[in-house]
């Protein structure tokens, strides 16, 4: 099985005319996910590539029966997509844009909440899902995902989001799922959100878990995995040697005095159970051995 | 981007924001006029991006032009934590009847606006917030609903202020708040707020974090620019809109992704090496961004080797084998790079770069090698 969507879930691409759009979209599409529409305002009535075009989210639910969404569209105008998107009664959203403004991404992630209850934004700036084999949403390449299970990925970082998939699918262990929650200060979708999907999927039988300085997402993921997984995590947290109160690229990777650094979280993981790595290769590998234990 | 607590008072009036009379001074003789305008007693304020100038000595009270001069020429060129003082804040000085402390920030993990309000301000907040964090009256806020002040004032009565200073300070406070959100702000931060001795509330620091990525609806950020950072290094950087940090190693390092960068500088430092800076190329970096990134790395005299470390998710990987070698062939550089390169378009990528590679440009095929490989050339 896999968490949040399936080879069955049918999607919208809202910036599907854009060159980013177009491109990720149309490899999603190829790879075998249920591209069933595009939607660009004031271009409803053409095609990308033979996929419909719709001026609205609303139009395309309409016509396609679309149940989630793939944002690619530019940082000032992503946070209306995402929220269009919930109004037209979409339940899974997905959004890559980089670079949106902090109080514009609070705001939508509230709205969200109070209007929208039923849906689930994943991101903002963040690479997206696999499930290899059945679905990929976002900017993830396909063809580093190995399907069959039994690892869940879960992952604040978008490029070592791949090189996790990368490391276990050279080594023949294939993935359930692989979530990119992005590394933004309010990301729709957290760690403990995954963790408690993948414990609850029986086909995912370990959890490998990639996070970064900056924040307390790992040190709260840390509490739920000691509370709760009877699965066994194997984690990487990447920074230890990023200098501290300097801002490195994410809005999410900022070290203040001890809080967030890569030190503490790795810490608070190893306690509660958690095999720490010191490096995505070095993970890669202690997954491999677990799951070669698995009977 | 952090401002200068000047800045932070320029960008504070445009809110409403009371603070003192004053002027910024680049001379002793500029400290001198702006004493004159501000009117005596003033205090002479070193003007550095980092705390505990009061205690390094970079803040002095004034009462005549004498004592201006002394204290200006005292602080100007000044080593605050290793930042030169080149810019002083001048301004009157208020009878002081109480400090409190004013901020608003972003709770990350309660995803709302976080307001902290502390009848204890001062140079020992933080001090505060560990011995006795009862101390500080902390109002979570919904960005739907704002802070209207109402909900300021009864914030201000819950952290217990003088009751002279309340009104005020709910005024502040609201107007604090509609910086932090339509300033843009990472946080907002007043400390001191002072309740002067004639009964007036008012600014007398103040600590800015912009949010770099709402700099498009904002012109009057222009100002700002440049101001950020004295790194050499870092403002060419800035100037080509890379996400660049200047480190002491001699690793050049590029990638692609804020968690990869981290994690390139990670294994660099795990087998040995030191890198000498993190440059995140972002995401659809293409060839000009990659030469950029090559042409700042190059300035950097201390780089003896360059690993360039891609996975390409929305960056395609033929595109920066492109940079590269439109790199190779309008800047000579100095050092040898090695190039790992993986993900979307990699085989495309790999293919166009298979021509150049030579002792001084490599290709390894995992992250660990090339951080190997790298390391060693940098020795």
């Amino acid at each position: 099985m896999s968490i949040f969507v399936d080879e069955k879930t049918t999607v919208v691409v809202q910036g599907l005319t854009g060159g980013q759009g177009r491109f990720h979209g149309l490899r999603n599409r190829d790879y075998g996910t249920k591209v069933v529409g595009g939607i660009t305002p004031g271009k409803g009535g053409t095609d990308v590539d033979g996929v419909p075009v719709f001026d609205t989210v609303a139009e395309a639910v309409d016509a396609t029966g679309a149940v989630a969404s793939f944002v690619v569209v530019p940082p000032r105008f992503a946070c209306d997509a995402i929220l269009e998107a919930a109004a037209a009664g979409i339940s899974f959203i997905v959004c890559i844009t980089e670079g949106i403004p902090a109080q514009d991404e609070a705001s939508a992630y509230n709205r969200l909440v109070r209007e929208f209850p039923g849906a689930r934004l994943l991101g903002p700036n963040c690479p997206g899902i696999i499930s290899p084999g059945k679905t990929n949403i976002g900017i993830t390449s396909g063809d580093i995902a190995l399907a069959g299970g039994p690892v869940g990925i879960v992952s604040r970082s978008g490029t070592l989001t791949y090189q996790a998939l990368h490391e276990l699918s050279q080594q023949g262990v294939g993935q359930t799922t692989c979530v990119g929650i992005g590394g933004d200060p309010v990301p729709g979708t957290n760690f403990i959100d995954c963790l408690e999907a993948f414990e609850a999927d029986p086909d995912t039988r370990a959890v490998m878990m990639i996070g970064e300085i900056g924040g307390s997402e790992e040190e709260r993921a840390a509490e739920y995995i000691g509370a709760h997984m009877t699965k066994p995590v194997v984690a990487y947290v990447a920074g230890v040697t990023a200098p501290p109160g300097r801002k490195m690229g994410h809005a999410g990777a900022i070290i203040s005095g001890s809080q967030g650094t890569a030190q503490a979280k790795m810490e608070a993981l190893a306690a509660a159970g958690v095999m720490v790595t010191a490096n995505p290769t070095e993970a890669g590998e202690k997954m491999v051995e677990i799951v070669r234990g698995l009977s | 981007m952090d401002l200068y607590e000047y800045q932070g008072k320029q960008y504070f009036a445009r809110f409403g924001i009371p603070t003192s009379p004053g002027g910024t001074a680049d001379t002793v003789d500029e400290a001198v006029e702006q004493a004159e305008d501000a009117g005596y007693p003033v205090v002479v304020k070193a003007q550095v991006k980092v705390g505990g100038r009061g205690k390094a000595g970079g803040i002095k009270l004034a009462a005549n032009p004498g004592e201006v001069r002394q204290a200006a020429e005292a602080i100007l060129g000044m080593d605050i934590k290793g930042h030169t003082v080149h810019r002083l804040w001048v301004e009157h000085a208020s009878d002081i009847e109480k400090e409190y402390y004013a901020s608003f920030t972003l709770d990350r993990p309660a995803k709302l606006h976080l307001g902290m309000l502390s009848a204890a301000g001062g140079v020992e907040i933080e001090e505060v917030a560990t011995t006795n964090p009862e101390a500080i009256a902390r109002l979570h806020i919904n960005p739907l609903d704002g802070l209207d002040e109402e909900t300021a004032r009864r914030w201000v009565d819950a952290a217990g202020l003088d009751e002279a200073a309340r009104d005020g300070a709910a005024q502040v406070l609201v107007r604090l708040y509609h910086c932090f959100v339509e300033g843009d702000c990472d946080l907002a931060e007043i400390n001191p707020l002072i309740l002067t001795t004639e009964g007036s509330v008012h600014a007398l620091d103040a600590k800015v974090t912009l949010d770099e990525n709402a700099a498009f609806r904002h012109p009057e950020w222009e100002e700002f620019a440049g101001t950020d950072t004295e790194d050499p290094r870092e403002k060419m950087a800035k100037e080509k809109g890379l996400n660049y940090i200047g480190l002491d190693g001699t690793v050049g390092i590029i990638a692609n992704g804020a968690g990869l960068a981290m994690s390139t500088l990670d294994v660099v430092n795990q087998v040995g090496g030191s890198a000498a800076n993190f440059l995140d190329i972002g995401g659809g970096a293409n060839a000009a961004v990659m030469t950029a990134a090559l042409e700042v790395i190059n300035s950097d005299p201390a780089v003896r080797s360059i690993l360039v470390n891609i996975f390409g998710g929305i960056t395609r990987v033929d595109d920066v084998a492109n940079g590269v070698i439109q790199a190779l062939a309008s800047v000579e550089i100095r050092s040898p790079i090695v190039l790992r390169l993986d993900g979307t378009n990699a085989d495309a990528g790999r293919a166009l770069l298979a021509p150049h590679l030579s002792d001084r440009v490599l290709a390894e095929p995992t992250m660990l090698s090339a951080a190997r490989r790298a390391v060693e050339l940098a020795r």
